[in-house]
């Protein structure tokens, strides 16, 4: 049943983001900063969806916590994953773009830097998880760590931002006009990040259920 | 009221049960020599009877109360594998840091009592780095008993110790059990557990294979109950 | 016993133990003070208006220096399985992990005041001019690296590869406290007292503080007994 649902959510995703991906190919350049300006139908969605993941993995650890119930830890290794490979590419994106309109590959806007430091500290919590081998232990130590590191999350937003508002700096990125007939086309394309990001979860999930499974099993063999 | 009452618990690491469905009860006074092969959980077990860890399933009372409450841990003292006191302070700040937490009325007078009674007070000053290692032992001896504990967890307590610091705590234990204090120990050094125990627990792979009062054979005989009731 | 008998009991065993070893006072103080003089290499010929931002390289180096000090904080648990005794005893994990702080604290303060004036030695900065101010900027940040330093420390104490991971998890929770706490300190050392811009990161400093003490005392029991 899973395995169907998979798939046919996969299929969509690929679908909508082959149309979505055609479509915006075919759109006009934008006035002052021509065609890279399109690569905001990407850089956005993705962080969005990473912001989401991140709230996600918080409710995912507080429920472990009190349920106890490892599900809920798979659930919260697997969408923090994903969710760092989504905010990669929105550096990546945010970084192509600055790259083409202002000639460098990185500049310390409030943005970037914020992402990249929310990115730290999710890659920490991944590697707390890799360090520890109980898995008792691993689902606990990652819970409070992923708590903490969500309540960071605005902390670094708002002190980032005010950072670059006392010593202002070009914005990086940004700029140009969003034309309004734009927006349908911006939240399909959302619609196809998110899904994509849903697949990648499931798919992330199974093979927690699974390597959970192995585990047990490798334990019972050692103890007999 | 039973000192130790172990309702049904169940330990996981992650999706393997460590500890399948444990009952054992342990009335005041009694002592229960826990045996079993390593591996089979006796450490797991007593950790979580101390308070420890938690039992993923089940539940622990001692004297009523969860392991893990101030009432409860205030009755419970605990001998591990490590001696459990600091290396660079000396005998007596040990001992009367451990009264402190327990709250005793006088801890430095409490300190020096139990230096006394497990041999050390000529070293009360000395740093416990310095120290041989049955006097190690020993002072983790006097920790365990400081606060005037009614439930004693000792895991593996025989286990290289010394003579004299074994000739100790047979004594003290002996005091205690006189008391009315309950015990429950692990053990492989069977033969000078089974002179002390009044019951007899084996653990194998996690699950309770026997359970029951002390018997002469046992004594007589300290692998008798492996090989009645444990694997060949 | 009494929750703050509890916390400053620990306190006191935890800073005993540490002035009479000296193992992460001294290695840090030693780590604070190569930094230091590595960073002058780096600044050497900058201008005067560079002196002005030097402010900021202080709390690169409390934060390194501060982390050898945190490290110990609960590995000086390990040896002997102290550990177990202190969680069997009838203190709450909250007076457990309060007690470590502050004695961790109180370190690394020290750390810090000794660097202080071979700070302005090594870079001819006249760091006292604000010395109250600064000193508050001292307590909140430091307060700041202490808590997430301590928690880590918790987090990472029966882990593999400890002491990598320690400064991996501290630090980038940390960046919001260290970047307000560097923005405070290099007007202050430069001689500028703090100001309606920057009294945001005074307040932001004190409210880190205090979610994060909040946060900490709430789920250290969890870390503790698993």
């Amino acid at each position: 049943m899973t395995n169907k649902i998979l798939y046919v959510l996969g299929a969509l995703a690929m679908v909508l983001l082959a149309r979505d991906i055609y479509v915006i190919a075919r759109l006009p350049g934008e006035v002052e900063q021509g065609a890279i300006f399109k690569i905001i139908f990407f850089h956005v969605p993705v962080a969005i969806t990473a912001m989401t993941a991140a709230a996600v993995a918080l409710v995912a650890s507080i429920l472990f916590l009190v349920t106890r119930n490892f599900r809920y830890d798979a659930l919260a290794v697997s969408v923090t994953e994903v969710g760092l490979a989504f905010l990669a590419a929105n550096l990546v994106t945010g970084s192509i773009w600055g790259r083409v309109i202002w000639g460098i590959w990185w500049t310390w806007d409030a943005r970037l830097t914020s992402a990249l430091v929310c990115w730290l500290l999710y890659a920490s919590y991944l590697m707390l998880r890799k360090a520890i081998d109980e898995p008792t232990q691993r689902a606990t130590f990652a819970a409070v760590w992923s708590i903490f590191s969500f309540i960071d999350v605005p902390i670094v937003i708002f002190s980032i931002k005010w950072w670059r508002t006392q010593h202002p700096q070009p914005v990086f990125w940004g700029g140009g006009s969003f034309p309004a007939d734009w927006g349908r086309i911006f939240a399909w394309n959302m619609l196809a990040v998110v899904l994509v990001g849903v697949v990648m979860t499931m798919v992330r999930l199974r093979q927690e259920d699974a390597q959970r499974e192995l585990d047990s099993l490798r334990r019972t063999a050692h103890a007999i | 009221m039973s000192a130790v009452a172990v309702d049904g618990v169940w330990k996981y690491y992650g999706d393997y049960p460590a500890l399948r469905d444990i009952r054992l009860e342990a009335e005041p006074g009694a002592c229960l020599a826990l045996i079993g092969r390593n591996g089979a959980g006796k450490t797991t077990l007593l950790r979580i009877l101390a308070g420890f860890s938690r039992p993923g399933r089940g539940e622990v009372r001692i004297f009523g109360k969860s392991p893990r409450e101030g009432e409860a841990r205030r009755r419970i003292g605990f001998i591990g594998h490590g001696i459990a006191v600091y290396d660079e302070l000396s005998a007596v700040e040990n001992l009367t840091l451990f009264a402190r937490l327990y709250g005793l009325p006088d801890p430095r007078r409490a300190a020096l009592e139990w230096l006394e009674r497990t041999g050390l007070a000529r070293v009360a000053t000395g740093l416990v780095r310095e120290f041989s290692r049955g006097m190690r032992q020993r002072l983790a001896v006097a920790r365990a008993f400081l606060h005037g504990p009614s439930v004693l967890f000792l895991d593996e307590p025989f286990t290289a110790l010394d003579d004299r610091a074994i000739a100790v705590l047979q004594g003290l234990l002996r005091e205690a059990l006189a008391e009315g204090k309950t015990i429950v120990m692990s053990t492989h050094q069977l033969r000078e557990a089974l002179e002390l125990a009044s019951h007899v627990a084996l653990l194998n792979r996690g699950k309770v294979a026997f359970d029951g009062p002390r018997t002469p054979e046992m004594v007589a005989d300290p692998g008798y109950v492996y090989e009645r009731y444990g694997e060949n | 016993m009494g929750f703050f008998r509890q916390v400053f009991v620990i306190m006191a065993k935890d800073l005993r133990a540490e002035i009479r070893t000296k193992e992460a006072i001294n290695a840090s103080l030693a780590f604070a003070l190569v930094i230091l003089l590595l960073f002058s290499f780096a600044f050497e010929n900058s201008d005067e208006s560079m002196k002005d931002n030097l402010g900021g390289l202080l709390w690169i180096v409390f934060a390194f220096a501060g982390t050898l000090v945190l490290n110990r904080s609960f590995a000086r648990e390990l040896p002997n399985d102290c550990l177990d005794a202190l969680i069997a005893a009838p203190i709450s994990g909250a007076a457990l992990f309060l007690g470590k702080a502050l004695a961790n604290y109180v370190l690394v303060l020290g750390v810090e005041l000794v660097s202080l004036p071979v700070f302005g030695i090594f870079y001819d900065v006249r760091w006292a001019r604000q010395f109250p101010e600064l000193l508050l900027v001292l307590l909140l940040g430091t307060w700041g690296l202490t808590v997430i330093g301590t928690m880590s420390s918790a987090l990472t104490v029966n882990i593999r590869l400890r002491e990598v991971m320690l400064p991996m998890l501290t630090y980038p929770i940390l960046v919001p406290a260290l970047l307000g706490a560097m923005q405070l300190t290099s007007p202050l050392v430069a001689g500028t007292p703090i100001g309606p811009e920057t009294v945001t990161w005074l307040k932001m400093l004190i409210g880190f503080d205090a979610i994060y003490t909040a946060v900490s005392l709430f789920l250290v029991e969890t870390v503790l007994v698993s």
